[in-house]
């Protein structure tokens, strides 16, 4: 195990210069991230048009993992349907935790596959994602109740 | 002065004959030797402590203070052995003044519910500091939510400082406890604390110190503090996990009723009435942590068997040369600068979030705490998220500092 597994260019490269890092105004959606145990706070701002995700920006402060996450995943999902989304959140949650799980089609995001080697840092990866998903299933996102995983 | 700051040349301590003392420390992680800088979450064992409970275990073991089987009667007198030793170590004046419990945070529970709880009124006031570990601010915000007293907090100073007269300056005429850390686990500031009681004592007001992070650095005399209660944990002393103490003057723990029912704190019980068992055993209802309890007693035997002076200066030295060469890193802040400092050193890397230098670190062997290390309110205060965290113990060395340093430097040199 290489730390450099963990801190791959990409992942430097994104928590050096995160991607729709800041305020987004105005927006439809805003969810805050939370993770107690380390501190980390992450602000997810969403615009929503015709049920995909219009636009995505986030701020906050966290580790390199956690920055470099939530820019990797706001690139990823705008202009994404909320159930691509969705899916997305699912498949990146596997890559994380499954050892099992490839890769595959996941673009820049594989660069998150380092993490699982670290159990104590999947944490730092998952909460923006944990994050996008609780704004999806919020009304302002078109959730309905009836199609609510809750 | 250029270059690297020179180590303390006194050769007083030992370090490397301690270390023997201590398994765990001749560890490989990740391929590299351990270097252990985590003591203030908790320390590692000695020899003495791992084999006296194995031998409890191996050889001992039965319920105290019930058979008059031969077993029952060995571990009764081991377990009330290390209530002995432990009296001797913080110097009580009697056993019935140390309760033996699961460690801080319940001595401090315990001390909020039953002596606390009885005696606030509404508009009465429970005073801590700023620089409370969350077991210490915690159970008061819960008592002072049950009887509708008020929680009022001694401010800091820019170096994590907390200043007798600002302490004066809230007692009132309300004021009915105050309690204080007597080392900040967060900062390392080791509190005036003798003071800080004299000067609460003078208006009557009852005092708690939360002794958690100060046992393992300095001897801790609870009759010259002058506390009305002292509350610490095993783990922290080169002992177990789930194990501590509660020491408390015998003439407020007599009034004060018992926290939780149950078998070993009763003389008799019947539907109608029970009555309690004497000092300390009403505070230790149900079966014990006896294990735990045992290698606390060896733990302390342990510690009387060395030159604490000596090692306590050799702690010190570290504590010196951790801040000269640390501090001396571009881009590394201390987070803690009080003038008396116990053996731990808060920083923060800028470009390098604390959890990713806790990581990094990881992969050369070398362990330190980082995040908000249960002092949110301390956080807060130094607008930090969370921090990296070395805290010393006698076994460390400036090898180990020295790696630390490099390995601070590498991970910023990694990340920005």
């Amino acid at each position: 195990m290489d730390i450099k597994d963990l801190y791959r260019d990409v992942i430097l490269d994104h928590n050096r210069r995160p991607r729709n890092f800041g305020a987004l105004e105005p927006a439809d959606v805003s969810v805050e991230g939370f993770n107690p145990l380390c501190g980390d706070r992450l602000t997810l701002r969403l615009r929503m048009a015709d049920g995909r995700i219009a636009d995505i920006r986030f701020d906050g402060q966290g580790c390199a993992i956690s920055t470099a996450s939530a820019s990797l995943m706001t690139e990823a999902v705008k202009g994404l349907t909320r159930p691509q989304a969705l899916e997305l959140f699912d498949r990146v949650h596997r890559l994380l935790t499954d050892d099992e799980a490839g890769p595959e089609d996941l673009g820049k995001l594989a660069a998150l596959s380092g993490v699982r080697e670290f159990p104590a840092r999947v944490k730092c990866a998952s909460l923006c994602w944990h994050t996008l998903a609780s704004a999806l299933h919020s009304p302002a996102a078109g959730d309905l109740p009836a199609v609510s995983t809750e | 002065m250029s270059g690297v700051p020179a180590r303390d040349p006194r050769p007083c301590f030992d370090v490397q004959t301690v270390r023997r003392e201590f398994p765990i420390l001749q560890r490989m992680v990740h391929g590299k030797p351990l270097a252990y800088l985590d003591n203030g979450a908790s320390a590692q064992r000695p020899n003495a402590v791992i084999d006296a409970v194995d031998d409890y275990e191996r050889r001992h073991h039965a319920n105290i203070h019930r058979g008059v089987h031969t077993l029952s009667q060995e571990a009764t007198a081991l377990y009330e052995g290390a209530r002995d030793s432990l009296v001797r170590f913080i110097n009580a004046r009697s056993r019935h003044e140390l309760v033996l419990v699961r460690g801080t945070t319940e001595a401090i529970n315990l001390v909020a519910q039953s002596f606390a709880r009885p005696l606030l009124k509404a508009g009465d006031e429970v005073l801590i500091t700023h620089l409370e570990h969350h077991a210490n601010i915690v159970p008061w915000q819960m008592v002072c939510e049950q009887t509708g007293a008020k929680l009022r907090v001694v401010p800091m100073d820019a170096n994590g400082e907390v200043q007798v007269e600002s302490a004066e300056a809230l007692f009132s005429p309300r004021t009915r406890l105050f309690a204080c850390a007597h080392v900040s686990n967060a900062l390392g500031t080791v509190l005036p604390v003798r003071r800080l009681v004299a000067a609460a004592k003078a208006r009557g007001i009852v005092t708690l110190v939360d002794g958690a992070q100060a046992v393992a650095h300095a001897a801790v005399d609870v009759q010259d503090l002058g506390c009305d209660f002292y509350a610490f944990s095993g783990h922290k002393l080169f002992a177990p996990t789930g194990i501590g103490v509660l020491y408390g003057r015998e003439a407020l723990l007599e009034r004060m009723p018992p926290w939780q029912g149950g078998g070993d704190m009763i003389l008799t019980v019947s539907f109608q009435k029970t009555t309690y068992n004497a000092l300390p055993y009403k505070f230790e209802a149900g079966t014990p942590n006896i294990s735990g309890a045992v290698g606390l007693g060896a733990a302390v035997e342990f510690l009387r068997g060395l030159d604490l002076q000596a090692a306590h200066a050799h702690e010190h030295a570290l504590l010196g040369y951790a801040t000269r060469i640390l501090g001396g890193l571009d881009c590394l802040r201390i987070i803690g600068t009080a003038s008396a400092k116990a053996s731990l050193v808060s920083f923060v890397v800028a470009g390098v979030h604390p959890h990713d230098l806790g990581t990094i670190l990881d992969q050369d062997g070398i362990a330190i705490r980082t995040g908000h290390h249960c002092a949110m309110p301390v956080m807060e205060f130094f607008k930090v998220p969370a921090t990296a965290r070395a805290s010393f113990a006698f076994y460390n060395t400036f090898e180990e500092i020295d790696r630390l340093a490099a390995a601070v430097a590498r991970a910023r040199s990694l990340l920005t």
